[in-house]
């Protein structure tokens, strides 16, 4: 088992820390044509995702709103992953990375993750599961078109 | 000497004595739930080994011990708040509960369309929602006295506020977000001059100062077991004995009868006209120990030990580079809230954790105090009387530790 110290480095990888402080598309997207809103009822945390949809690939996505460095870096990621995928291709992204922070490294396959790996410290923090999940449920309301607010509760 | 010795207090919470990820427990999180001496402990083992039975209508000696032990927590809990009649206390699930009671029985009967209920920019949910849904209920508005960049109640405000139309006044004792002390005796003397009542919210006061209900005149107060070193699941609400006598009931079933028939239901004498149902027995008997703990320390030597300790913490605090207090009240007690640069609280939390601090962090159940101070959350550090200079100490090297990993 790994020390207390040794979890912090594997949650907070320079990749996460750095895309926490300089989160990238961290705009809303121009001709936008899907968007959904997503908060944390635990942290008081809101996110918004905006998609721009040609056909069924992800032509441009972006988000905004406030967040711990999990949730920020972890939507960061998110929208370079997804950026020129298909629906079902980022739906697929969804579940590898949810399997990744609920299950750990061990239960995917690391190689397909891409640079969406750094997220697996999270799975030794079961409290910030939802933190890193936030952006990835509320990009898939956009995907479907559902505008009710989503909730990781 | 001192009168209160923080280590011997220490020796009564066996959780207390224990590592977390390694490391000793520094538990800074009181203002969640607080934990249980020994002797509350005890007093629930020894209800269950020896006395458990069902109370008020037993014939047996069981029924007889038990009745005896929950209606003496009702006479233990009327002597702390300093009630005059053990009538007045009502045991229920906690201050939620309590408001709860209150909104649906006295503000149902009361309070109609275009009344005013008036609240506080600093309540919890649980002094907000109740107020809201009767609100909505009725067709009442519901009026909130603000809060100044310090985390006071601005009071130059209340006069306008407390109108002919206002039919309660609902108010914090201490904020459980900011640890603001509200000058609830003053605010109940300005709405008792207009003939308008007034609820306080006791949760987070009851443990830190002697509470004494009559001297602050208020109509009701409300606080829970589980954050005065008492069970979970078990609280009090105290209502001047005419306000009792005047609500309708509270939620149906046995024990809050004197008789049914299919045409006609007599309802029992306060309290018991609402408490419906078998009582949390067991909680009654650990709450009454609590207060029976809390009384062995000495109130008084609590509020000092609280008072010097929040001088000590919120200076050492304040010493951290980038950090910002959340709550500067000039009476405050139990609570530092703060926020650390733009590191996430959350982010603040669990690095915490990893050193075996626990404090909370989030919107504290308070979220319009957090939209007021423009805030999403705030990372809380919740002070008790087992906490020492230590706690801090190892609080504010475990901040350090956070700005390490933030670089």
């Amino acid at each position: 088992m790994s020390s207390g110290s040794d979890d912090l480095k594997d949650l907070y990888q320079e990749v996460v820390l750095e895309h926490s402080k300089r989160p990238r598309n961290f705009r809303v997207v121009e001709g936008a044509n899907r968007e959904a809103a997503g908060h944390n009822p635990l942290c008081g945390d809101q996110l918004s995702v905006t998609l721009k949809m040609e056909g069924d690939i992800i032509r441009d996505i972006g988000f905004q709103g406030q967040g711990c460095a999990i949730s920020r870096a972890s939507a960061s990621l998110m929208t370079g992953a997804v950026k020129d995928k298909s629906k079902a291709e980022a739906e697929a992204l969804f579940e590898l990375v949810h399997k990744l922070v609920t299950e750990g490294p061990e239960s995917v396959d690391v190689e397909a993750l891409g640079k969406m790996a750094v997220l697996s410290g999270v799975s030794e923090f079961p409290a910030r599961v939802k933190c890193a999940s936030l952006a990835w449920h509320t990009m898939r309301a956009a995907l479907e078109g559902r505008d009710e607010a989503v909730s990781t509760e | 000497m001192s009168a209160f010795d923080v280590q011997r207090v220490r020796e009564d919470f066996p959780i207390l004595r224990q590592e977390v990820r390694g490391r000793p427990l520094v538990y800074l999180d009181s203002a969640a739930t607080a934990q249980k001496p020994q002797a509350v402990i005890d007093a629930i083992v020894r209800f269950y080994q020896h006395d458990n039975a069902n109370v008020h209508r037993g014939v047996h000696v069981l029924s007889e011990r038990a009745t005896e032990a929950y209606e003496g927590a009702r006479e233990t809990v009327r002597e702390f708040i300093n009630a005059r009649d053990a009538r007045e206390i009502v045991f229920v699930r906690g201050t939620t509960e309590a408001i709860n009671l209150v909104a649906q029985t006295y503000g149902r009967k009361n309070v109609g369309p275009g009344d005013e209920v008036l609240i506080t920019h600093m309540e919890h949910h649980a002094n907000i929602v109740p107020w809201r849904m009767l609100c909505e209920q009725t067709g009442a508005t519901l009026r909130v006295i603000p809060v100044d960049d310090r985390g006071e109640l601005v009071l130059d405000a209340v006069d306008a506020l407390l109108t002919e139309k206002t039919r309660l006044l609902a108010v914090t004792h201490v904020s459980n977000a900011l640890g603001t002390v509200n000058p609830v005796k003053e605010l109940t003397r300005k709405a008792h001059a207009k003939g308008i009542p007034v609820l306080v919210d006791g949760a987070q006061s009851v443990t830190h100062f002697p509470v004494d209900v009559r001297e602050l005149g208020c109509d009701f107060y409300a606080f829970s077991g589980h954050k005065m070193f008492g069970p979970t699941g078990i609280g009090v609400l105290y209502g001047r004995l005419e306000r009792l006598e005047s609500m309708p009931p509270y939620q149906g079933g046995g024990d809050m009868i004197l008789s049914v028939t299919m045409e006609k239901i007599t309802y029992n004498r306060v309290p018991h006209r609402f408490e419906a149902g078998t009582p949390n027995l067991e909680g009654a008997v650990g709450l009454a120990a609590a207060i029976r703990y809390l009384r062995s320390l000495g109130m008084d030597a609590i509020a000092e030990h609280d008072r010097a300790l929040m001088a000590y913490g919120t200076q050492a605090l304040e010493s951290v580079p980038g950090l910002r207090l959340v709550g500067t009240a000039r009476e405050k007690v139990g609570v530092l809230s703060f926020v650390l640069e733009d590191i996430h609280p959350h982010d603040v939390g669990t690095i915490l954790d990893r050193e075996g601090i626990c404090i909370r962090t989030g919107h504290h159940c308070a979220q319009p105090v957090m939209q007021h101070f423009k805030v999403p959350a705030t990372a809380r550090a919740s002070l008790a009387l087992y906490n020492t200079r230590e706690d801090v100490d190892a609080l504010v090297r475990g901040l350090h530790k956070v700005r390490e990993v933030f670089g």
